[in-house]
């Protein structure tokens, strides 16, 4: 409950805090103390690097962007071939006639138009469901066709940035919070559903299925901004449906796992991320427990799982995934130090 | 502080003082305009996009109950309409003749909503049973309508008399529109299920009735006379007559025709479309609807929601 309290925070904008020694669990103590006199050279991070992507080349990068297109395209296929497969956009829809309503949209519209709606209603239910048991934000990376794009703007801006081309203005992570008070306070006194106006989501989505408009303008904008000034800015600090969609998922089933025994702490998961503050817990001395679940405002994109080099993060669907015993090369590049301190460790106790 | 047992004491002190300012200079303070630099980014980030949203209501300004653009079938006043369009263009999908679009930037907080551009092409009641009401998820178009004749998109006037064929006591022979116009109708006679495009179909007439003919309300109107009611259903039938040409004795005694608008006009816009002149002479204004009372089950209908 705890973990869950500050899975939430962490989503509505606060640091992650570095836990104290004590609330660090007896055995990851233990783990992080012979941590403590393994060395880890950049040849041995290197060769497993190379081990590592000799295997799996952007695995779950692969599958999230087929389905993210997928989905997209289903909604453009089902329209322009007639065949009511999946009728509507992003923000509303029906898929095979059953209801669907992206909660943030729902929640605007209800806000300023005061009422509530049985399709409605339906439409929400469906939605809450699908993305609770789905994992909350993996609407995001896995459906949002703003988050691909944001993506290869962000490729963009870290190509450009070492050579001094772009800049990477930070922001308070609160102030996303802060939007989500404005837009909720605006939809509910204004009586129009103003976050529609600008929502890069809702305008790509539209601007897929029924055509381009001059909406998709202030799109280019936010992109321009992302790789020019501010990395992944708009998902970042302003996307209220991130938001929503964290709120979703804090109990989720689905959500990637750290494993911080064969970690070695290099970062690398951290430097893909789009939200680093959840991986927090992969710097030495963060994470209380062996096995630690990533917060609510991780969009299960598996970047870092991709990335990772010790397969220390994993997807995880609670109470369906097998532990999956640690393959042996992993086993076999850990510095020798290492394993034979375990091994003597085991032989005291 | 004192450097008292030192031998020099005053170059000492300098150089201690140097680093004291040194230290403020790279360590904690560096961090404090750091964070303040990012508190006031992130101040000026939130008025700038919250600026950019608010920016939806410029084109709205007096227009709050008014409407800026031709709605469809259903829509409930300009403000709940607005305040409860979801955006997704479900109507758009089912409309048979496509005559529902989303709207873009320039009326604001309507980016995304659904309209009707009349002229471009009409909503001819083509599906008989308001598709685009069924699949509305949010009411908007409200669910209490189920005919055409209960429909309040707007009231059709003679805008332009001067232009109007009729008026100037002119027949009309071939294409309405012209042979690149891509607006489609359906002529009950000719295939009851798919409308056809508007330059498949010549006319021919000796003084110019076109928006007489083809208003949808005229035609289930006299449907219902000759004792056929559309998609076999009594309900279909509109109470009162929507257009029709009558012959007008002007002062200096000069007769000719025009077309007159009836209480049941609902403005569908069909009129608009198919007038022939350079401009339509005919148009719908979308913030008029005709005197006539909503029909019995409309009424029930929406006091059952209520």
């Amino acid at each position: 409950m705890n973990r869950s309290l500050e899975s939430l925070l962490q989503l509505l904008g606060r640091a992650p805090r570095k836990p104290a020694k004590a609330e660090l669990s007896p055995e990851v103590q233990k783990i992080y103390f012979y941590k403590k006199g393994e060395k880890v050279t950049k040849a041995q991070l290197d060769a497993l690097h190379d081990e590592h992507h000799k295997n799996s080349k952007n695995k779950w990068r692969k599958r999230r962007w087929l389905t993210l297109i997928f989905v997209n395209l289903l909604f453009v296929v089902s329209y322009s071939l007639d065949i009511q497969l999946l009728e509507g956009a992003l923000t509303a829809s029906r898929f095979m006639g059953f209801h669907m309503a992206d909660l943030n949209s729902a929640l605007q519209v209800m806000l300023a138009h005061k009422q509530i709606l049985i399709n409605l209603m339906i439409g929400i239910s469906t939605i809450f469901i699908l993305w609770f048991i789905l994992g909350g934000r993996t609407f995001c990376s896995w459906v949002c066709p703003y988050h691909l794009l944001a993506e290869w703007a962000e490729k963009l801006h870290l190509w450009l940035a070492p050579r001094g081309l772009a800049k990477n203005y930070t922001f308070h992570r609160g102030v996303r919070t802060v939007f989500y008070v404005i837009f909720a306070l605006l939809a509910l006194l204004t009586g129009y559903t103003v976050y529609e106006f600008i929502s890069p989501t809702g305008i790509l989505s539209r601007a897929i299925i029924y055509g381009p408009t001059l909406a998709l303008i202030w799109v280019a904008f936010l992109l321009l901004f992302e790789v020019f000034l501010s990395r992944r800015a708009w998902c970042r600090y302003v996307c209220p449906i991130g938001i929503t969609y964290g709120l979703v998922g804090i109990f989720s089933p689905v959500r990637i796992t750290y494993d911080m025994r064969d970690c070695k702490h290099e970062g690398d998961c951290r430097s893909v991320c789009l939200v680093p503050h959840v991986l927090d817990v992969t710097i030495k001395n963060r994470s209380t427990d062996v096995e630690i679940g990533l917060g609510a405002d991780c969009t299960r994109c598996g970047l870092c799982v991709d990335a990772c080099p010790t397969n220390s993060l994993n997807f995880e669907f609670k109470g369906l995934t097998q532990k999956a015993a640690k393959p042996e090369v992993e086993r076999s590049l850990m510095p020798e130090s290492k394993q034979e301190q375990t091994d003597s460790k085991e032989q005291q106790s | 502080m004192n450097q008292v047992t030192n031998d020099n004491p005053e170059q000492k002190t300098t150089s201690k003082k140097n680093i004291k300012k040194k230290h403020i200079a790279r360590g904690p303070g560096r961090r404090a305009q750091e964070s303040r630099r990012q508190f006031l980014r992130s101040v000026a980030l939130t008025a700038g996009v919250t600026g950019i949203s608010l920016a939806g209501f410029i084109p709205l300004r007096g227009h709050a109950d008014t409407r800026l653009i031709m709605r469809p079938p259903g829509a409930l006043d300009e403000k709940n309409y607005l305040a409860s369009c979801i955006k997704c263009g479900q109507c758009v999908q089912v409309c048979p003749v496509n005559a529902v679009k989303l709207d873009d930037l320039e009326h604001g907080f309507g980016l995304g909503s659904a309209y009707i551009d009349a002229r471009k092409q009409a909503c001819d009641f083509s599906c008989d049973g308001l598709q685009c009401v069924l699949a509305c998820p949010t009411g908007s178009l409200t669910h209490n309508l189920d005919y055409a004749k209960d429909t309040r998109m707007g009231l059709a006037k003679l805008d332009k008399p001067k232009l109007c064929l009729a008026v100037a006591g002119k027949g009309f022979k071939g294409l309405a529109r012209g042979s690149d116009y891509d607006g489609v109708l359906r002529y009950e006679e000719i295939d009851r299920w798919n409308p056809i495009p508007l330059k498949d179909h010549p006319y021919d007439v000796e003084i110019c009735d076109l928006c007489v003919q083809a208003c949808p309300i005229e035609q289930r109107y006299n449907q219902c006379q000759d004792g056929q009611y559309p998609s076999g259903d009594k309900n279909q039938c509109p109470p009162e007559r929507a257009i029709g040409l009558e012959l007008i004795e002007q002062k200096n005694g000069v007769k000719h025709m025009k077309p007159v608008i009836y209480d049941g006009c609902v403005g569908c816009g069909v009129c608009e479309m198919i007038c022939p002149a350079e401009q339509a002479a005919i148009v719908i204004d979308y913030n008029q609807v005709t005197k006539m009372p909503l029909s019995a089950e409309y009424i029930k209908k929406s006091e059952g929601h209520s």
